[in-house]
């Protein structure tokens, strides 16, 4: 179910990022558009290098593009000053990194709360750990937990405060499959429950299998656009 | 509690030991600066409250004799308010079981009350009563160098007549704060003393019933003390006025203005350097811990954290630090302060010292540790935030790869890996190399600042007492005698040798500039006394011509070559211009010294002597000295090693144990410097030095890496802090010097050998706590994570 009838929820258009480094310049994006809609769940495949943390990063407002412009609803990111889009990225956005980012010196629950206590509207710490299937460990630190239990706090503490859009860079990157299913299964859950727009960057080809749509990216552009028909349920994916 | 809360309370307990560090780097900046500042300013209250009470008079005057109906017509003269008329003796002094010769000077007091003015301060006993003639009152110097108390006796000789005293009190006096002979500078208590006695007693004994010859006053509201004593002046010439002078320049009060003149220099320059360097190293550690914590920050602004937020999360982070440092900080001042005050009874003789810790001095320590640790988050933070979170994320950029030194020199196959890796990485970031290089010299510069005046002091006795004053005793006459007095000197028993000097009153001018001295005659090819130039070499005094001590010098603005008028303050009171002839190099006093037949020619009382410098056999020392009190016209003897004495105890000391504050706290202060720069260098550098291991290094390899680099700046440090604590030594000196005590900047290797080893063994220690860190390095955790 895709198409004009669906409200957008990120419109991107012409969006460049390039980075100078010394000499060279290194073109992250060079052009996208885009449109995601409101409630579904996007993955976004390509190989490594190809711009797909750069583009969720702007999305999420943790950058800003060179050139190109990125709305939010009505909102024009390109335009938004620090101040604006730390407060789009409070009351909007939940971040799921690859590398956890949990904050070593808080428990489970601690890291979740840290996010609740700024939000307008957020669930219980508890409530989100459970719904990323990992009551029982709420009182363990980071240090104690495995690499896919971290992750599934991190998720946690991206859902609890009820984001309209949830944004998961690499989230099995650094798991084993039967871990990553798991981590898998607590976003679409989360997408079906609570209807949040979830986009998953990932480089496996296996994962797309879950996505409404998918996106391909390569060398900073958009290859191609692929609409799932029939989604497999994560639990069914094997990599 | 917030999680954000937790966050920094369980922080601050995961790095405990740094939080200590820093802490103690803040207790010792704050305690300095509090004790000190809070000790002087508290002097100052002491002082003037002391004056106050005791109703210390603004101006004194001697006189010959005066009848005592003068003192009515002395309050009618213009601008004088109180009078206090008094008669005061000088007389030599026995006391039991010492066998020196004592003198004293016996002041009166109305018969069993406090005088108007110039109170007197009873620490035991009582007054003497009238109606007594053998009851006297002991200044506490005096009687506790002596050991004597209330009811025990001494034998005074007064105008030639032996007189047995019963001592009924021990008591204090602002005008004997100092104990003082006139003429010295030194207090020798167990060769001088301050008594007090009833007036009609005194007055029978010393041929002044009826009369005065000692007169003290107070200025009525709005009256000009210049003003004042020029009517007194020309009030009492007919009585015999030896000029009235302004409380100014009453012995006692110059002698503690001149050490409060060098204590301020000590004690508000020094502890705000102190607190400035240690809220400066506060102020690097901060920035660099907060600095390592971009990532977390970059965290915190992705879910939404605000700037603000974050700058006040990390500024509580740094508070708790500060704000405890702070709080242990001034209640160690405070306390430390009170036993300053308790050990500067020992220098100055105040019934107590009046404590205060101003508000100022606590706000000051506040303010600046606080804004200093405010601005090193301020500035870290703001530098976090500026990044796009995305950006702060990643692992700060390598800079961009720039062979080496050695590898620009093409030395790098002299050199293994890990030392070339140890100068990559400074080389990487030159700029916070040199701030750690900085950091802990300025630390190390603290260390020979606080230490330096003890080297100063040492070198300063060394020369006046070694090289320029040599004998063992001077003996002063009454008045000035012929050349015989010194045949009967050498005469005496254990006299080796005995050389003649002759001091003559005098007020030096040049320009509008004037000072009041004593011009010293000193016969030719003298060997007891001689006057040194800038290197130390004995300048010949020629047979015109005057030579004066550098401070002097300066004083009256000349150079040798100018003239100056030199008036004579006794006799005839000549007047004569004489060109300077030398600069002297002269620490203690200030002094001028003519060729001794010069000076009976300026003075016009023919050949005379002043008295005579002794060497003397140590073995017959009682025996000479039981002769010399027998003499009628000795008036006092100075030994040399009771004025070295007095020095190092009375005249320094005060400042001796500031010095001994400041170097203790600076070692405390470099410690902490180093070892935060060490722990955070390991902060900064884990990741990597996990990652050598995991590549294969051996844990002695990434160890050389890590305190290869410590080492490095450690010892790029020393050097730089002799540097910065000699320049900081000159600082201290031109704040603290006065007229009275020149202080050359004087360094002794083993100053520095001790700065040095404080640096290093700081580097060892936080090397050795380092080290342990690196066996424990978590390599799993490292390969976990991102990267
Ligand atoms: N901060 C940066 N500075 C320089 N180059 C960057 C930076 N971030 C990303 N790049 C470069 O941009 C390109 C895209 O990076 P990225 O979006 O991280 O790719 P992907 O996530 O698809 O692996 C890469 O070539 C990467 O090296
Ligand atoms: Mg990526």
């Amino acid at each position: 179910m895709n198409g004009p009838d669906r409200e957008v929820v990120f419109r991107t258009r012409g969006l460049t990022k390039t980075y100078e480094m010394g000499e060279v310049t290194v073109h992250a994006l060079r052009g996208v558009d885009l449109d995601l809609y409101a409630g579904e769940i996007v993955v976004l495949l390509g190989a490594s290098g190809s711009g797909k943390s750069t583009l969720v990063n702007i999305l999420g407002g943790l950058d800003t593009a060179t050139s190109g412009q990125v709305l939010y609803h009505d909102q024009d990111l390109t335009r938004a000053d620090d101040r604006e889009l730390t407060e789009y990225r409070r009351h909007w956005v939940g971040f799921v990194f690859q590398f956890y980012n949990l904050i070593p010196s808080l428990t489970a629950r601690e890291n979740v709360a840290i996010v609740t206590e700024i939000a307008k509207d957020p669930m219980d710490p508890g409530e989100a750990l459970e719904i990323a299937g990992l009551s029982g460990r709420g009182d363990s630190f980071p240090a104690q937990l495995s690499g896919g239990e971290q992750q599934r706090v991190a998720i946690a503490r991206a859902i609890a405060k009820r984001p309209a859009v949830l944004l998961c860079d690499e989230p099995t990157g650094a798991l084993d499959s039967k871990t990553g299913v798991v981590v898998l299964e607590a976003l679409n859950r989360v997408n079906r429950e609570l209807g949040t727009t979830t986009l998953i960057i990932t480089h496996n080809e296996v994962q797309a299998e879950m996505a409404e749509r998918v996106i391909y990216l390569r060398d900073g552009e958009i290859a191609d656009v692929k609409v799932n028909e029939r989604r497999t349920p994560p639990s069914e994916l094997r990599w | 509690m917030r999680a954000i809360h937790r966050k920094m309370f369980r922080e601050l307990k995961g790095m405990r030991s740094q939080a200590v560090a820093i802490g103690f780097v803040i207790v010792a900046g704050v305690a300095t600066f509090v004790s000190m500042t809070s000790i002087y300013e508290s002097l100052e209250l002491t002082l003037t409250n002391y004056y106050e009470d005791q109703r210390f008079a603004d101006g004194f005057v001697t006189i010959g004799r005066a009848p005592e109906h003068l003192a009515d017509r002395l309050r009618q003269v213009s601008g004088v308010n109180e009078v206090q008329t008094r008669v005061v003796a000088a007389v030599n002094l026995e006391v039991p079981g010492f066998d020196q010769a004592v003198t004293g000077t016996v002041v009166s007091l109305p018969a069993g009350r406090q005088p108007l003015l110039n109170r007197v301060f009873i620490r035991e006993g009582r007054l003497p009563e009238g109606g007594r003639d053998d009851e006297v009152l002991l200044n506490e110097v005096f009687a506790e160098a002596h050991e004597l108390g209330p009811g025990e006796q001494l034998t005074a000789i007064i105008r030639g007549s032996r007189r047995t005293l019963t001592v009924v009190g021990i008591a204090l006096s602002p005008e004997f704060l100092m104990q003082v002979q006139p003429g010295t500078i030194f207090p020798d208590p167990e060769r001088y003393g301050v008594l007090w006695m009833e007036r009609e007693a005194l007055a029978a004994a010393y041929d002044m019933v009826g009369a005065f010859n000692d007169a003290s006053f107070t200025l009525a509201p709005g009256a000009e003390i210049d003003a004042v004593i020029h009517r007194m002046d020309q009030f009492l010439d007919p009585y015999g006025g030896r000029g009235a002078f302004p409380r100014a320049d009453q012995i006692s009060h110059n002698m503690v203005q001149e050490e409060f003149n060098q204590l301020r220099g000590m004690a508000t320059l020094l502890p705000i350097i102190f607190l400035g360097v240690a809220a400066f190293l506060l102020n690097i550690v901060v920035t660099r811990l907060i600095i390592l914590q971009r990532q977390m920050i970059a965290i915190l602004k992705a879910f939404g954290y605000r700037n603000r937020d974050v700058v006040l999360h990390y500024l509580s982070f740094v508070m708790v630090i500060a704000v405890a440092g702070i709080a242990v900080g001034i209640l160690l001042g405070v306390w430390m302060g009170v036993l300053l005050g308790d050990l500067y009874l020992e220098f100055y003789r105040f019934p107590a010292i009046d404590y205060v810790l101003s508000f100022r001095v606590a706000l000051t320590a506040i303010v600046l540790t606080l804004g200093a640790a405010a601005a090193g988050v301020f500035m870290s933070v703001r530098r976090a935030v500026r990044l796009q979170p995305a950006e702060a994320m990643r692992p700060a950029q390598p800079a961009a790869f720039r062979a080496t030194v050695l590898e620009r020199l093409g030395l790098q196959r002299f050199f293994d890996q890990p030392t070339r890796i140890i100068i990559r990485n400074l080389e990487r970031q030159p700029g916070k190399s040199a701030a750690t290089v900085v950091g802990i010299s300025m630390a190390s510069a603290l260390m020979i600042m606080g230490s330096f005046s003890q080297d100063s002091f040492d070198y300063i006795a060394s020369v006046q007492f070694g090289l320029s004053q040599r004998e063992d005793f001077a003996v002063a006459f009454t008045d000035p005698a012929s050349m015989s007095a010194l045949h009967d000197l050498r005469a005496l028993p254990g006299v080796l040798h005995a050389e003649p000097y002759r001091s003559v009153p005098v007020r030096l001018l040049h320009g509008h500039r004037s000072y009041q001295t004593a011009v010293e005659g000193i016969p030719e090819g003298a060997y007891l006394r001689r006057v040194l130039d800038a290197e130390l070499q004995p300048i010949s005094v020629p047979p015109e011509g005057i030579v004066l001590a550098a401070g002097l010098a300066e004083v009256l603005g000349v150079a040798a070559g100018d003239r100056i008028t030199v008036e004579v303050q006794e006799g005839r009171r000549r007047t004569q211009e004489i060109p300077v002839t030398g600069v002297a190099e002269q620490f203690i006093g200030v002094g001028a010294y003519m060729d001794m037949e010069a000076v009976n020619r300026l003075a016009g009382a023919g050949q005379a002597i002043s008295g005579g410098y002794l060497l003397v056999d140590g073995a017959l020392e009682a025996e000479l000295m039981s002769a010399l009190r027998d003499r009628p016209r000795v008036a006092g003897i100075s030994s040399t090693d009771k004025m070295l004495e007095s020095f190092f105890e009375e005249m320094v000391g005060a400042l001796i144990v500031f010095t001994l504050i400041l170097s203790l706290f600076a070692a405390v202060i470099a410690f902490g410097v180093i070892y935060n720069s060490a722990r955070i260098s390991l902060s900064e550098r884990d990741r990597e030095l996990a990652s050598l291991r995991v590549l294969g290094f051996t844990r002695a390899e990434i160890s050389y890496i890590m305190l290869g680099e410590i080492a490095v700046l450690v010892l790029a440090a020393i050097p730089l802090g002799l540097l910065l604590g000699w320049a900081g030594s000159y600082l201290t000196v031109m704040a603290i010097q006065t007229e009275l005590l020149r202080i050359p900047v004087v360094l002794q290797p083993s100053t520095f050998a001790l700065a040095a080893t404080v640096v290093l063994v700081s580097g060892l220690a936080s090397a050795l706590l380092i080290r342990r860190r690196l066996l424990r390095l978590d390599l799993i955790a490292v390969l976990k994570t991102r990267e």
